[in-house]
């Protein structure tokens, strides 16, 4: 055992020269699945719900949908399986000594999440292939495990990033942890309830607003008939409601990062010194310990993080400069994320308020526009989220526990390897893309 | 058998699994490689394709199950191992997403020249995956690893004779229990020329696992004397003797189309292969490494094998439903529908209203009050429920009106 003692970890820290191309790696990795998780969450609801009115009303075009997208389905879970597979890999391949200090801690959420995506991959089969053999109830019965696992695989994972935000029930001395708890660590934590929440929303967004964006472009292609409203609908109606609700989700979601993560917040706005009253800058640069050409809004940020305009907010001063995340990639990814969440909400109340007082689909060419532009804009929204809290926790994978830097991996050849996953994942996705514009025109 | 020890076996279980039953969809894949040109090697391509795609994922599976309880288990090593082979991990890495790139794409794929150019990419990365996860076995069998980041060569460790070795018998075993089980589909579903054809692959591809898992023995007993001599004089004798007898046992049962029980016999075969590897490298991890000193705390333990068990109550009977449902021939992506009949009378309206739309501006108000106003955790854990009873009560008001009823 005497070499596996090490001060940063179960293993010694790698000699890396290529740190930032392996954060790279990893966030790509994370931006082409992460999508696809939107999918896994919410397409297996919406198409139940489909397929349940086929079995109401016995309606043709209910059953028809619901064979169209469970091909799309099909094709997305594909490319989620093995871009997940990769992320798993990389665990290990980029970040061993953050897997061999701390598998035992955190690693039993991937262990459990491994049985939701076994109940998704047996019953995805029995659900794609069941269509002509299985009674119709046996066949609607078989999407309901795809459904459930799809969030309890979420619930998962994300317990291991709220850990690694908020990381307890474990003792860590001389670079081995002790007195581990994984059931606490990961369950046990309050800090991931908030998270969960906010990522199963805009899984639902994600996937309603890009599945009525693509119908919105037919729309202003002049596809327009009862077949092309209903599947418009039927995503557009989800997505509206959680993007109303994720106004307030997000906000309580800064309220814990405030909490919990002060120097997190700090980057988020941009605020250099601990203020009291403190403001939220629109847009402008952070530079030498403030935001330059920002618009202010006076004491907003002291509000909406403390519930009171007077409250102190800690700045990044409050932490050596070694220990504060790159300001701006947080700050403009946090920006971008509410910026377009916002325009999504205003798009979605547009839409309610056409519903209660016209009751039926707006009509404005506008609309489709604007809809259409919501399907890749809520994806950025996404991703920009996610480069919110993975950046703003930097330098630390462990938060306050383990950096960045002595996680990665001792091996060489990342930028090759970083060059290679780009360019098959670049393949990938023109694949991707190619295959669902191809199911869109063919019939079932 | 130590507490310490049984995440391992379970992990064995799976990794035993996976070279069964992903080993055969990589088989399969080979099969597509070599199948040739004309009309004949597409029904062969079809056939492996049709065969495993409802499989596939689920089969995919097991290979997470082996990373993450071993990394939860036993994380220094899982370290160590990723960092020190992580040239051999990111092939096989970068052949699954070419894999199942390729599954989502021949979907779309119209034409047979871009059904071929999909079956290509999946038919290399077929027979490269299993190729570089089988230099990871051998890695760990010649001990060329230790602890560390990275705990050994970059390039030996995994480019050695034992693990050359055992990639080769990866693939080559793939392709012979693909064969067995590919015979045995098309002979259910009747087509008994396609079952012939692949009768013969799987005679030839038995004959030549059985080479090369002979030529494998004689590697080791140059380059990884330990393992070689705990399989042939002492512990893991008894499954060598196993895997010989169950797989000369298939080739048998395959040369009288007897394919059924063959299916099981090749997967005795494959998986007493694992087990003589298992107890034959018992108690060693990786060198200067036992399994004891590599595990986890007693506490991850309990938690990882109570995790295991409660997930196996729910994955066994999925998978045999799954595999009952393949092998009775109940999943093909056929056009024709056996039982319109049961729906299509119980037309109703589909689509009420303004209560619904009340009950949800109500859950919407009380989760802004609890969520966003108030502070403490359980208002917030309330202020959540009441934000997913607006979206569900919403919903229904917040479809169009005429969408759901313009059909009647």
């Amino acid at each position: 055992m005497t070499h596996l003692i090490a001060i940063a970890g179960a293993l010694e820290p790698g000699e890396q020269r290529y740190l930032l191309q392996a954060r790279q790696m990893q966030a790509l990795s994370f931006a082409v699945h992460i999508p696809l998780v939107c999918f896994g969450i919410a397409f297996p609801a919406l198409l139940l719900y489909v397929e349940s009115l086929y079995l109401r009303t016995g309606d043709e075009l209910y059953r028809t949908l619901a064979r169209r997208w469970s091909r799309i389905m099909a094709a997305l879970f594909a490319a989620g399986v093995v871009t997940g597979t990769i992320l798993s890999f990389e665990m290990g391949l980029l970040w061993p000594n953050f897997t061999g200090t701390f598998g035992s801690v955190f690693g039993l959420g991937f262990a459990i999440e491994g049985f939701s995506f076994f109940m998704e991959a047996i019953f995805i089969g029995i659900y794609l292939y069941g269509w002509s053999r299985l009674s119709p109830r046996a066949h609607f019965a078989s999407g309901i495990p795809i459904a459930i696992a799809g969030f309890t695989g979420s619930l998962t994972v994300i317990s291991v990033n709220g850990w690694m935000n908020h990381p307890t029930h474990f003792r860590f001395s001389h670079g081995r942890v002790a007195d581990v708890h994984p059931l606490g660590a990961l369950f046990g934590n309050s800090y991931f309830w908030h998270e969960l929440v906010h990522m199963y929303l805009a899984g639902y967004m994600v996937t309603g607003f890009v599945l009525a964006g693509a119908y919105a472009f037919g729309r202003l292609k002049g596809r327009w008939g009862r077949y092309e409203r209903t599947a418009l609908a039927i995503p557009l109606a989800v997505a509206t409601l959680a993007s109303v609700a994720q106004i307030f989700v997000g906000d309580w979601n800064g309220r814990a990062v405030a909490a919990a993560q002060p120097t997190k917040l700090a980057a988020f706005e941009g605020l250099g010194r601990t203020t009291k009253g403190a403001p939220v800058h629109v847009l402008g640069w952070y530079t030498h310990g403030h935001v330059e050409y920002g618009i202010p809004l006076p004491r907003l940020l002291s509000l909406l993080a403390f519930h009171s305009t007077n409250a102190t907010v800690q700045g990044l001063d409050a932490v050596a400069p070694a220990d504060r995340p790159p300001v701006n990639v947080v700050r403009y990814a946090f920006q971008t994320m509410v910026g377009i969440g916002s325009l999504l909400a205003l798009l979605s109340i547009a839409y309610l308020v056409v519903r209660v007082r016209r009751k039926r689909l707006p009509e404005s060419t506008w609309f489709y526009r604007a809809l259409a532009a919501a399907g890749p804009l809520s994806v950025v929204a996404l991703i920009a989220g996610w480069v919110t809290t993975e950046v703003g926790r930097q330098p630390w994978v462990v938060y306050y526990v383990m950096r960045t830097s002595e996680a990665v991996t001792g091996a060489g050849g990342i930028p090759v390897g970083y060059g290679t996953l780009a360019a098959v994942y670049l393949a990938l996705a023109a694949g991707v893309a190619w295959v669902l514009l191809r199911l869109s025109r063919t019939p079932v | 058998m130590h507490l310490y020890d049984l995440p391992l076996w379970f992990a064995l279980v799976g990794l035993a699994l996976y070279t069964v039953l992903g080993g055969a969809d990589f088989g399969a894949g080979f099969w597509q490689l070599v199948a040739g040109k004309g009309e004949r090697a597409d029904e062969i391509r079809d056939h492996a394709h049709h065969a495993m795609a409802p499989v596939w994922e689920a089969n995919h599976v097991w290979l997470i199950f082996v990373l993450t309880v071993v990394w939860t288990a036993y994380p220094a090593a899982f370290g160590s191992i990723a960092s020190t082979l992580s040239v051999p991990l990111f092939i096989a890495g970068i052949g699954i997403v070419m894999r199942g790139g390729a599954y989502a794409l021949r979907a779309g794929a119209a034409t047979v020249g871009e059904q071929r150019l999909v079956d290509t990419v999946f038919a290399v990365s077929s027979v490269l995956t299993p190729f570089a996860l089988g230099t990871v076995i051998g890695a760990l069998a010649s001990e060329r690893l230790h602890v560390g980041n990275p705990g050994g060569s970059l390039v030996t460790s995994w480019l050695n004779p034992t693990s050359i070795a055992i990639g080769v018998l990866a693939v080559a075993s793939g392709a012979y229990t693909s064969a067995v089980f590919l015979s045995g589909d098309a002979a259910r579903r009747g087509e008994h020329a396609l079952a012939d054809r692949f009768r013969a692959r799987a005679l030839g591809a038995g004959l030549a696992a059985g080479a090369v898992a002979t030529a494998g023995l004689i590697v080791l007993h140059f380059d990884a004397e330990r393992i070689f001599r705990r399989l042939t004089e002492g512990v893991g004798l008894p499954a060598l003797v196993v895997s010989v007898i169950a797989g000369v046992a298939t080739l048998g049962l395959v040369w009288r189309r007897q394919y059924e029980p063959a299916r099981y016999t090749a997967a005795v075969a494959v998986a007493a292969t694992i087990a003589g590897w298992a107890v034959a490298q018992n108690p060693v991890f990786l060198h200067g490494l036992t399994i004891r000193q590599a595990a986890a705390g007693h506490d991850t333990l309990v938690a990882v094998i109570v995790s295991i068990l409660v997930g196996a109550l729910l994955l066994f009977p999925s998978l045999a439903l799954l595999f009952r449902l393949t092998l009775g021939g109940e999943l093909r992506d056929s056009e024709q529908s056996s039982d319109e009949a049961q729906v299509g009378s119980r037309r109703r309206a589909l689509v009420s209203g303004r209560l619904d739309a009340r009950l949800s501006v109500a859950f919407l108000v009380a989760g802004i009050g609890l969520l966003t106003v108030a502070n403490a955790a359980w208002a917030h854990a309330i202020g959540v429920a009441c934000f997913f009873g607006f979206i569900l009560s919403g919903y229904r008001a917040a479809l169009p009106a005429d969408v759901l009823d313009a059909g009647r």
